[in-house]
């Protein structure tokens, strides 16, 4: 191991330490490594978020992706200047390269499917300034949020699946605001040059070097370099499902996983977490569909729904078993179903409930129905009732 | 959402428009926005001003314009449709564009208008969604988590009835008037010969105007907006289920879309003269028919199993009741020797 590394994290599920004397080093030592390597209990909380109440959970409870069935990745080069810049992108050959690796490593996680566009003349709503010192532009952190806004009405995300999409947005600043970086809030240029909305999807600048002469003919043929640009979107991507490296103690070293994009037990705390979420979800649906049955009690259960039900639970009771041998895949699995199938019980179209009727109209409807008919009947029964006192007091005459 | 339908409710479709407009220009783009307009008023033969729709008098401000995403029109704007929106128990066969797809972390804002009375809110003249089914409709979003914080907006006569009865957290409502009072409506055009737009919709459009997408104004300056001097109708609100201070509530929040951005500081190391190379995982290949349109169909959900034979059970409970009195006072009075005359 290297000086100054105690600890080397490998990127199947091994880990190789070195501790001072004693047992009571080699202990602390492990338990630093669990930490950073099984789930800690702020993923599990996060996991839970929607259950547990605001305020306890940080701001970063939320952010990350929420466990799904699928998701859609979508790439987008924009172009605002097709004048100057002629860009070509070999996206097709970078996802087969650079992604489809990760996306496989994935698989088991979640289906994804990925597209990609091209949009010209697809402008930032935000103009950057000009910075004398550096010759460039700038743009600053706090005008990123509205960035998005006035693009995302143009990248059709409203024709994909219902899956949630991920875009990942690739701008080639104008010839005119070129060269262009973002600053972060120390005033620094980000290294990067990219950032991401989380739940969202991120955005990189690629900024295109002036050419030598100045009467170089327009437009500029550009390639662009998918390494550099897959290497920030995969890392984006990892950041947007959760898994990040920031949390990890100095002495620590972890090995880059390679073109896989992750590690096994990077793989594994995300699966746990998914579970975890899974579980909650089912539980949450199944409880609130028993509690709407009992207010309204007009409403039909249809056969379909009603086996949809048994199975979730079936499944989550499945997975819990699962989960606690550890028994990691077949847990996840099963929690998918459980997903599934309590989210296609709990929003089957046939549950709509419009019949509510107030007291007070339901006297107003029937009211004019029954009283004019009751009225000779209860008559006739009150003439009934005093011609059969009469009687009994009669034979007591007679007799 | 605007759900009054004939010429002479101009002004409702106005109303829906110009919040429409306004929500738009603050940064929420169409995909994020259901918009339901119960008629047509821009190609309404009456129109004087075919493919218009004006919101104040000498014609300033046409707000319909040429990119209005319209998800449910005319005849599609009813109560069922609007609770499968908000429940999400859409059947499969529904656009993207005509759902409501929010999860925990969105926030919704809910704005209606029509005629209304107290406790309920009228539909295309012919059916009623009344307060009770919108606080459940609610409750069934919050069970489900399709929505982190909820603003619902109502300009209709006696308004603040449709907001009494909800019962789930992170809700705040603004309405137009109280129960007993009129919303009323701001001004006649002697051109198209309606009214353009209602009292209180229309000074929130002034009021959201000065809104920019950095702004930082907060809840407590909607409130303020159209008191009863400008209005005739009092305008009310309620916060207690919200769980923030309306102070600190921004309007953006609601109105326009600020997202939260991070700057990304990692970066992952890829081989770069990696070509093509067999994967770790062999993809099973399964030599797969396309499937055949029967298969497509989910027979399963379309045939049940063949409908249980009702058993007859005799009448029950008030029916029985009803019945035997009836029976027996026919007896009595006409005496069963008598029967043999009448049959």
């Amino acid at each position: 191991l290297p000086q100054g590394t105690d600890v080397y994290v490998g990127k199947h599920r091994s880990a190789l330490l070195r501790a001072g004397r004693g047992l009571a080093a080699l202990r602390a030592r492990l338990q630093q490594l669990t930490q950073v390597i099984a789930l800690p209990a702020t993923s599990i909380a996060a996991a839970l978020a929607d259950r547990v109440p605001d305020g306890q959970l940080g701001p970063d409870a939320r952010r990350h992706l929420k466990s799904s069935l699928g998701y859609e990745i979508t790439f987008s080069l924009l172009n605002p200047d097709p004048k100057s810049h002629d860009v070509d992108w070999d996206i097709e050959g970078a996802v087969g390269r650079y992604v489809q690796p990760v996306l496989d490593k994935l698989s088991v996680v979640a289906n994804f499917s990925v597209d990609s566009q091209i949009l010209y003349y697809a402008v930032l709503g935000v103009t950057p300034r000009f910075d004398k010192e550096s010759s460039s532009f700038l743009l600053s952190a706090h005008s990123l949020p509205h960035v998005i806004n006035p693009v995302e009405a143009r990248l059709g995300s409203s024709a994909a699946s219902l899956y949630p999409v991920l875009n990942f947005l690739l701008y080639v600043p104008e010839r005119s605001h070129s060269p262009l970086y973002i600053q972060d809030k120390d005033g620094a240029p980000v290294p990067t040059n990219a950032f991401h909305s989380p739940r969202w999807g991120g955005i990189m600048i690629y900024n295109v070097e002036a050419p030598a002469s100045p009467q170089a003919s327009l437009p500029l043929h550009v390639d662009v370099d998918m390494v550099r640009v897959m290497e920030v979107f995969l890392a984006q991507l990892r950041l947007l499902f959760g898994i990040s490296r920031e949390e990890l103690p100095p002495e620590f070293q972890v090995e880059s996983p390679g073109n896989e994009g992750l590690a096994d037990w990077e793989l594994d705390r995300l699966l746990w977490a998914h579970t975890v979420e899974n579980i909650a979800t089912v539980a949450t649906t199944l409880t609130s569909l028993a509690q709407l049955l009992d207010q309204i009690s007009n409403i039909v259960i249809k056969d379909d729904v009603a086996s949809e039900v048994y199975h979730a639970v079936a499944s989550v009771q499945d997975a819990m078993a699962e989960l606690a041998e550890g028994r990691l895949r077949s847990a996840f699995q099963a929690s998918k179903e459980a997903v599934t199938s309590s989210e296609r019980a709990f929003f089957d179209p046939s549950l709509l409930h419009l019949l509510y009727f107030p007291d007070d109209q339901k006297f107003a409807i029937y009211i004019p129905l029954f009283l004019p008919m009751a009225v000779p009947i209860l008559l006739s029964l009150a003439k009934i009732l005093r011609e059969a006192r009469q009687r009994k007091k009669e034979p007591s005459k007679i007799d | 959402v605007c759900t009054s339908r004939f010429w002479f409710n101009y002004r409702h479709v106005a109303n829906t428009l110009s919040v429409y407009r306004s929500v738009k220009r603050l940064g929420i783009p169409d995909s994020h926005i259901v918009l339901m307009l119960a008629d047509d008023m821009a190609c309404n033969p009456r129109n004087p001003k075919p493919a218009t729709v004006f919101s104040h008098k000498n014609m300033e401000l046409n707000v319909y314009g040429d990119d209005v995403e319209v998800d449910y029109r005319s005849y599609e704007v009813t109560v069922e449709n609007f609770l499968r929106v908000l429940t999400g128990r859409i059947p499969p066969s529904t656009p993207r564009s005509k759902r409501l797809l929010s999860d925990d972390r969105s926030n919704i804002l809910i704005y209606m208008t029509g005629h209304g009375g107290n406790g309920f809110l009228k539909f295309q003249d012919s059916e009623e969604i009344t307060n009770v089914e919108l606080a459940d409709a609610f409750e069934q979003m919050w069970q489900k988590r399709r929505y982190n914080e909820l603003l619902f907006i109502i300009d209709t006569c006696q308004g603040a009835s449709m907001y009494e009865r909800f019962y789930s957290p992170n809700i705040m409502a603004l309405a137009s008037s109280q129960v007993g009072e009129d919303s009323l409506s701001h001004q006649p055009d002697l051109g198209i010969g309606v009214h353009l737009m209602d009292r209180y919709t229309f000074y929130v459009l002034e009021f959201l105007e000065e809104i920019h997408p950095a702004s930082q104004t907060n809840m407590n300056d909607l409130f303020q907006v159209c008191p009863k001097s400008l209005c005739v109708s009092t305008p009310g609100h309620r916060t207690d289920l919200f769980q923030r201070d309306p102070q600190n509530v921004l309007i953006t929040d609601f109105f326009g879309s600020v997202r939260k951005v991070e700057i990304t500081t990692e970066t992952i190391s890829l081989d770069r003269d990696l070509t093509v190379f067999e994967n770790e995982f062999p993809k099973d290949e399964l030599a797969t028919e396309p499937l055949k349109y029967a298969d497509q169909l989910p027979v399963a959900q379309i045939i049940h199993q063949k409908p249980k034979q009702k058993d007859w059970h005799p009448p029950g409970g008030f029916i029985l009741g009803l019945w035997a009195l009836i029976i027996m006072v026919f007896f009595k009075t006409y005496g069963i020797k008598h029967m043999k005359h009448i049959f």
